[in-house]
């Protein structure tokens, strides 16, 4: 006979299982219609199955996380110059993405944000389009053909009417922005139209190339660094894509979805939304580049990696300038990398290497803490006091 | 600009500072000390949301792909 939902959850209560082992475990329950006897026997499978499943004590999961990355990884390295595109911007893929993430670049080598839009931009393409012009950089090769006139010593600037038009720019907004930034003389002509001359404040040629050569390193609208947006239709509603990224800027911009925006820039992310999100980013980023690889990896092994890049409360590569470079042991970090440089300097310190670590008990030859290496077996005798 | 809580962030997980007695029934858990719990700066954006100081712990609820909810702790540091 079936039992009642109310039954179940009560059942269910305080097993010591996982959220989401229980919560799938109540709906099968219902659905199947279990009788308590059923449930009960269930739920004693269950427990023993989780408890067979769960890690041992002193098992070295660092090693097993290890292998189960590596070892898909030696199959990336023979399509390691593939690039493929998201809404045609092309991202760093395959191993040479895997490294950057667990390196723990500043800066990846193709920087891409995901921009969410709020709901009266993302339903109307017109307004997502406006939007993409406020965050992608404008500089004076998008808008005009730049002339040095030699003769008269002067930039002449041609814009065109209809990208102006087009970004939303104004010609006095870019006389405002080239007079800030050149600190020369900046006029707008009355003929013909659309025209702007620059001038350097001492009529020297020196002067006059410099200037040519600066006035295209301005940003005149848009977020600089950003080379470019792409609008794509995700679902029901436009979504910015990003080459380049600059987290903090585009979140200052009105009309953007501030719950849901994303960048494959860790650093960035760990800075502007703290560690815990550096962390999911490190999950999201790397099992995508797994995944995208055909490679299937354990979401576990991925998760142990980022926690130990973030267990301090910043970002730390794995490698000499971050976990391994830190270990505590001198003959561990030795057995890592650069092996004489860390030998001699914890001579020179005078160093004492305590042998609690793997590596420096293999290292001298002994037993190391490991599966049954790190029990052990105590004799009470009797009568001994 | 208006204000948004970085703790609305999709992918940022609802961090909570805890209490003493919560803390140390945590410790126990675990047989370990203050030190040992994982550590999160203060100058994080999400501590200084929350307003944390050194020497707080952190729980912090995350949503995993494999066990659904679990808690996690960061001790707050220099």
């Amino acid at each position: 006979m079936a039992i009642s939902e109310a039954t179940i959850d009560s059942m269910l209560k305080d097993l010591p299982l996982p959220e989401k082992m229980v919560s799938v475990l109540r709906e099968d329950a219902i659905k199947a219609k279990v009788s308590k006897k059923e449930l009960e026997e269930i739920i004693d499978r269950l427990l023993e199955e989780y408890e067979y499943a769960c890690v041992e004590p002193c098992e070295a999961v660092g090693v097993v996380s290890a292998q189960s990355i590596g070892e898909p990884g030696t199959q990336m390295t023979m399509r390691t110059f593939h690039y493929a595109g998201v809404a045609e911007i092309n991202v760093t893929l395959g191993l040479p993405r895997l490294i950057e993430i667990v390196d723990a670049r500043k800066e990846p080598s193709t920087p891409m944000m995901t921009i969410a839009l709020e709901e009266e931009f993302s339903n109307d393409r017109d307004n997502a389009r406006k939007l993409a012009w406020e965050i992608q950089s404008s500089h004076i090769e998008h808008l005009a053909d730049v002339t040095t006139d030699m003769a008269n010593m002067q930039l002449v600037i041609d814009l065109h009417e209809k990208t102006l038009i087009q970004r939303d720019i104004g010609i006095d907004d870019i006389a405002d922005k080239l007079r800030d930034g050149l600190g020369a003389t900046v006029h707008i002509p009355e003929i013909p139209d659309n025209q702007i001359v620059v001038r350097p404040n001492e009529p020297s040629y020196r002067e006059l190339l410099q200037l040519a050569k600066k006035v295209h390193e301005i940003t005149l609208k848009g977020i600089e660094g950003i080379k470019r947006v792409v609008i794509r239709k995700e679902g029901d509603e436009y979504t910015l894509y990003t080459e380049g990224s600059k987290l903090q800027k585009v979140l200052e911009i009105e009309g953007v979805d501030a719950t849901r925006i994303y960048t494959n820039n860790i650093g960035e992310i760990y800075s502007v939304f703290g560690i815990e999100a550096a962390r999911n980013a490190i999950i999201h980023e790397a099992s995508e580049t797994l995944r995208e690889q055909g490679l299937t990896v354990d979401a576990r092994h991925i998760m142990l990696v980022a926690d130990i890049m973030t267990c301090d409360g910043e970002v730390k590569q794995i490698g000499r300038h971050g976990i391994s470079g830190e270990k505590a042991s001198v003959f561990a970090r030795a057995a890592f990398e650069v092996t004489v440089n860390h030998l001699l300097d914890a001579g020179m310190r005078g160093d004492v290497d305590q042998l609690n670590g793997v590596t420096e008990n293999i290292i001298v030859g002994q037993p190391i803490k490991l599966g049954t290496g790190n029990v052990h077996l105590l004799a009470k005798r009797h009568g001994l006091d | 600009m208006k204000k948004f809580s970085l703790l609305n962030h999709e992918r940022i997980p609802m961090h909570e500072i805890m209490a003493e007695d919560e803390i140390s029934s945590v410790l126990k858990q675990y047989g370990i000390g203050k030190e040992q719990l994982p550590k999160i700066k203060v100058n994080d954006p999400v501590i200084k949301e929350i307003n944390a100081t050194v020497g707080d712990v952190v729980k912090i609820t995350r949503i995993n792909p494999t066990s659904g909810k679990s808690y996690y702790y960061r001790l707050v540091i220099e």
